[in-house]
């Protein structure tokens, strides 16, 4: 369809202290569901929102961090992880979730949807875009 | 007269842990909450802040952004609410680095 506009969601906030993060996945949940061209980007304390092990019992507030392994099935699979952001903060992709999704084309294989980019390779991946969002 | 100092915010995300961090004076201590748990991982850029400073986090904030204790700097101690309250009670200020 001619009207499939490429969207990127950038998300540069960590979970629960705002509710930035949760609104965007809603929102991306939303745009996937409407057939957009749609890839996320994490940057900044945005990484944070993809580690792995969260339990918010304690803070009595919902658990959102399951949501991101079901987007490969709303065909939402370009996850873009800026690697300064990860270093900055000590991180490495083991301490991220481990997020596929299923390429029907290929009977459906299994896929990596998390690529590890660099803040040069970002920029280009965003110049490439139709419509930005921040979250 | 000992103070609390509370820091809520991530420190790549604002100016509070390093405030804080650099204007405490001896017997002061330090406790991060919510967001501000991300300044006490080590290998963390800010991890260094807290060189020398008595370093407190709130455990359930940890858990809910899937901390695990061995990702934490040394010598910090982790609270639960009843130890949070028990800092403020123990301390004559609170102040909150928003």
């Amino acid at each position: 369809m001619s009207d499939t506009k490429k969207m990127m969601y950038i998300n540069r906030r960590a979970p629960y202290g705002t509710i930035y993060a949760w609104e965007s996945l809603e929102v991306v949940l939303i745009g996937a569901a409407f057939e957009q061209d749609v890839s996320m980007a994490f940057l900044d304390d945005g990484v944070y929102q993809l580690t792995k092990g969260q339990d918010t019992k304690g803070i009595g507030m919902k658990n959102f961090s399951p949501t991101y392994a079901a987007l490969g099935d709303y065909e939402v699979n370009k996850i873009y992880v800026e690697k300064e952001s990860l270093e900055e903060r000590g991180l490495t992709l083991d301490d991220l979730q481990h997020l596929v999704w299923e390429d029907e084309d290929e009977d459906y294989a299994e896929k990596d949807s998390i690529r590890l980019v660099t803040r040069a390779e970002l920029a280009d991946v965003l110049a490439d875009q139709d419509v930005l969002f921040n979250f | 007269m000992a103070m609390l100092h509370l820091v809520n915010k991530s420190p790549y995300d604002g100016s509070g842990l390093n405030t804080a961090a650099t204007i405490m004076r001896s017997g002061d201590k330090l406790l991060l909450i919510e967001d501000g748990v991300y300044g006490a991982m080590k290998n963390g850029k800010a991890a260094g802040l807290l060189k020398g400073l008595d370093v407190s986090v709130l455990g359930p904030d940890l858990a809910a952004r899937g901390i695990p204790e061995d990702k934490l700097v040394d010598g910090v101690t982790i609270v639960d609410y009843a130890g949070f309250v028990d800092l403020v009670d123990a301390n004559e200020q609170v102040q909150s680095w928003l």
